[in-house]
């Protein structure tokens, strides 16, 4: 089937099935492989991007209920790589291999949006669907409050 | 963080067809005057480019625009060698760091070694990556001497450009390439005193930050290619099973898929060769996944479809629990034992681990039109990739071109071919180029996985509380079953990651092993055999200080002994000290106790606890370097909760401090997933765990709300960094669960125990 939807501001009509996950929709047919596969059950976060603003885990989230629909993946979520989320990842130097830092990236800045100066706990609760088996996470929790910082 | 900021972004994609050319210098370095020394090897001839360019090795091009390309021949995985690699040529070089650019090196074995695992990067690379900045150096100056006509002794390299302080001359880098025309690179070259170095020492921040930060990074998984199908490989559930029938009807039906190609059968041993199965080839990974599942196939499951770890594990119990193989002795364990005032003994066991790395093992491959193969892929050996692919496809292993990507994590698992070799076979049967992505069950489930050990542990203690005999014996499968059927128990190397390396003051030791055969593919995982070794030894010395009535602290100290090296060698131990000399990395109990004393200082041992929290403490050599963990914890409505942790590392010489923070901040993540969570189980030869709902690893919610690190300042050489975080964070987990409750584990992981 075609589905028509909008992937960091252009669109795109998709010719594929109606059952395909959003995420090898975006990486094998749109082609941006900033979005990682790690579990295909969302069971790990690196497959985070936001669906009209919302974080949703592509790797179980079918093609056909993004219809119509705005997704920003983490090669749309600045022009320049500069959101403040970016910024404080390379501030921290928080990357080891990097891999699940994309969907670390898209769900901490989704945090932001929704709560602006997030606690310790917002953060392990907001955070914890996505898995980094580097161990970044207490530079992930100084990253983001970092970032809530600078958009404050 | 240092105001340096990287100015290169590497496309991995771009380097084939890029030799031959340009200006070729021979580099013929001695060792003369220079024990211990490396060589770095000559370069063919520098990379085509559209100006000129000199290339004194293989890790140094010098371009005539100015930037100096340094070729990483490592991979990186997350360990950061991609920034501190370069840290040490661009420093030795006096390259300006705004002015280099990092080129990932393929698989050639003109680079040495690349195999990118034992903690070797720095270890055993650091003199030969500033030899080669030197002598990079050395022949930059020479070619301004002659140009300038003035002796070299009145020039000084410095800041990216050569100097003649009496006529007030300077020439950049990339200025003198064309007068390095002929210029012999040197023969022997001083390497700069520490004081002077610019970047070795320096918490540089990482070169792919940017790329890691906006998805531009490329991985193995992320490789995509003209006419490239995706496939998915439905592996034997049970290692050394076959087909014995499939139907793929319904699976060629599923929209997308092209081809169903049968892999070749296991043959025993493994090493790095496919383990056989089907494979569904498609025009997207979906479609490879949906055939696949659509797959009808009836297996052989074979010989090892018997397996089934609660047997195994007493099994191996019962060896533990019997005479064993002596690997080390010395004075006599038994009389030591019949005159000890007590006698305290202990049964430790773990369980089978999977690396679980984010990123599964992928790679893509294509045959090309002179009869190679061109592979892509996320290894941390790209010459085993050369290996293991020329001989699957019968042809000579320098027709195998590999590329390296970044590695979405590697844990020893990349080190294997198998999943390039599965790629390159695909792409021969279909005559397309091939990308070959594993599912996270695949991961899980047919990995060259840790292997599951039991330990059995008996001391005696005198009226003194003194230790006087120490019994160890280690039973587990070993690596060495991956690449020969004879392989029966642990090897030597095996045991001295842990057992025969111990570094305590203890008259009367004998340390044993057993046998124990394997039934999956067994491989390493970072720190291998010092995970279950040292969780034993440091948490039965905790046990032991209890039993002497003593601070388990002061009780290490006690057990480590007056400040001596030891050398296991002479207790009859076969023992290769991570394949270095025990001279320049010995085993030091000097350097062993400093390290007790100051991770206890930082933790703040001895002070006042609220009621139900404890401080655990271990301590454990590995890779050349001594790390100690104290791990503060308490139990909360039933679950175990790890509230800091503090490391402190003896790697003797470090380049980039900040690197080493974030590996034991990551090892103390790694060590807590393993020792909460991580067990692997197998019924009728089946791993019965696939995903993270099933093997679950530490997330953010269970972390530690601080991790302090301390890096020891030793005038030594450099050890490992990024496995030896890992060995001492589970047991300084269960010896703090024991001051916090009283209740000693000794089997991993605590999910089992109800706390986690």
């Amino acid at each position: 089937m075609a589905v028509e939807l909008t992937i960091n501001g252009k669109a795109h009509t998709l010719d594929v099935d109606s059952a395909m996950p959003l995420l090898w929709a975006i990486r094998d047919i749109v082609g941006l492989t900033g979005t990682k596969y790690g579990c295909g059950k969302a069971l790990c976060g690196t497959c985070v991007v936001h669906l009209d603003g919302q974080p949703v885990r592509s790797c179980n989230f079918p093609i056909s209920a993004a219809a119509g629909r705005t997704i920003t993946t983490i090669e749309g979520l600045s022009e320049d790589g500069n959101h403040p989320v970016q910024r404080a990842w390379r501030e921290f130097n928080v990357p080891q291999c990097g891999y699940c830092q994309s969907g670390q990236i898209m769900s901490a800045a989704a945090l932001l949006e929704r709560n602006p100066k997030p606690s310790d706990a917002d953060i392990d609760t907001a955070m914890s669907g996505n898995i980094c088996r580097c161990g970044t996470y207490t530079r992930i929790r100084q990253a983001i409050h970092k970032a809530a910082e600078e958009l404050a | 963080m240092s105001g340096i900021k990287r100015i290169s972004r590497r496309e991995f994609l771009d380097q084939t067809g890029r030799a031959g050319g340009g200006l070729v210098l021979a580099l013929t370095l001695t060792a003369c005057g220079r024990s211990g020394q490396d060589t770095p090897p000559a370069a063919d001839g520098p990379p085509a480019s559209a100006g000129r360019n000199v290339m004194p090795n293989v890790y140094v091009n010098i371009r005539d625009d100015g930037i100096v390309e340094i070729h990483c021949h490592r991979s990186e995985m997350g360990q950061g060698i991609r920034t501190c690699m370069p840290q040490v040529v661009a420093d030795e070089m006096e390259a300006d760091w705004d002015r280099i650019e990092v080129v990932q090196a393929p698989g050639d074995e003109k680079y040495g070694d690349q195999n990118t695992d034992g903690s070797t990067s720095i270890r055993r690379h650091f003199d030969l990556l500033r030899t080669a900045g030197a002598s990079a150096r050395e022949m930059l100056v020479t070619a301004a001497a002659a140009s300038w006509g003035v002796p070299t002794t009145e020039l000084v390299a410095r800041e990216h450009a050569v100097h003649h302080e009496a006529s007030g001359r300077s020439a950049d880098f990339g200025e003198l390439v064309a007068a390095s025309d002929g210029i012999e690179v040197p023969e022997s070259v001083d390497f700069k005193s520490a004081a002077d170095y610019r970047y070795i020492g320096k918490p540089l921040d990482l070169l792919d930050n940017f790329v890691m930060s906006t998805g531009e990074a490329v991985y193995g998984i992320d490789v995509a290619i003209p006419e490239m199908l995706h496939a998915s490989i439905e592996r034997p559930p049970v290692l050394g099973g076959r087909v014995l029938t499939f139907d793929d009807q319904a699976a060629l039906a599923v929209a997308g898929v092209r081809q169903v190609v049968r892999m070749p059968d296991f043959e025993a041993p493994p090493l790095y060769k496919p383990v056989g199965g089907v494979a569904v080839l498609a025009d997207d990974s979906w479609s490879a996944l949906r055939g696949r599942e659509a797959l009808s196939i009836e297996w052989d499951h074979g010989d090892n479809a018997i397996y089934d770890s609660e047997v195994y594990r007493r099994q191996l119990t019962e060896t533990a629990n019997r005479d064993g193989k002596v690997a080390l002795q010395r004075g006599d364990v038994d009389a030591a034992l019949a005159d000890a005032e007590r006698v305290v003994e202990a049964d430790y066991y773990a369980p089978h681990l999977a690396h679980a790395s984010m990123e599964p093992p992928a790679a893509t491959a294509r045959m090309t039109e002179d009869g190679g193969c061109e592979i892509w892929a996320c290894t941390q050996d790209p010459q085993s990739v050369q290996q293991t692919v020329g001989a699957l496809l019968g042809i000579d292993k320098q027709q195998v071109t590999v590329h390296v990507t970044l590695l979405g994590g590697g844990f020893g698992r990349k080190s294997k071919a198998d999943f390039s070799a599965e790629a390159a076979f695909l792409a021969r049967e279909t005559g397309r180029p091939v990308k070959v992505t594993w599912t996270r069950e695949d991961d899980i489930r047919n990995g060259y996985l840790h292997t599951v050990s039991a330990q059995h542990l008996k001391a005696g203690i005198d009226a003194q509380g003194n230790t006087t005999a120490w019994l160890h014996r280690s039973v587990f499968p070993s690596i060495g079953s991956t690449f020969s059927t004879e392989a029966t128990g642990p090897g030597a190397g095996e045991l001295g990651l842990g057992v025969t390396d111990n570094p305590f003051a203890i008259p009367n030791m004998r340390l044993e092993s057993g046998d124990a055969e394997a039934h999956l593919r067994i491989g390493w995982l970072r720190s291998v055999s010092n995970i279950y070794h040292a969780f034993a030894v440091c948490g039965f010395a905790d046990e032991l200080a209890h039993a002497a009535g003593a601070d388990p602290r002061d009780y290490l100290l006690q057990l480590a002994g007056p400040a001596r090296t030891i050398d296991p060698n002479e207790d009859g131990a076969e023992y290769s000290n991570y394949g270095q000399s025990l001279e320049t990395h010995p085993i030091d109990t000097a350097r062993y106790a400093a390290v007790v004393n100051k991770v206890s200082e930082m933790a703040g041992w001895g002070r006042n606890l609220p009621e139900g929290r404890g401080l655990g403490i271990a301590v454990h050599r590995s890779f050349l370097s001594t790390v100690g963990t104290v791990a503060e914890v308490s139990v909360e409505r039933g679950r175990l909760v790890v509230h800091e942790l503090w490391f402190a590392i003896d790697a003797g010489l470090v380049v980039n401090p900040d690197r080493v923070a974030a590996q034991m901040e990551g090892a103390g993540i790694f060590g807590m997933s393993l020792a909460l969570h991580g067990e692997l189980t197998a019924k009728e030869g089946r791993v019965v765990e696939g995903n993270f709902d099933t093997y679950p690893v530490l997330r953010i919610n269970e972390a530690p709300k601080a991790i302090h690190v301390h890096i020891m300042e030793v005038d030594a050489p450099p050890g490992g960094v990024g496995e030896p975080g890992v060995p001492p964070v589970a047991p300084a987990i269960v010896n703090a669960y024991f001051a916090a409750t009283g209740n000693r584990v000794r089997e991993l992981p605590l999910r089992n125990a109800g706390l986690a």
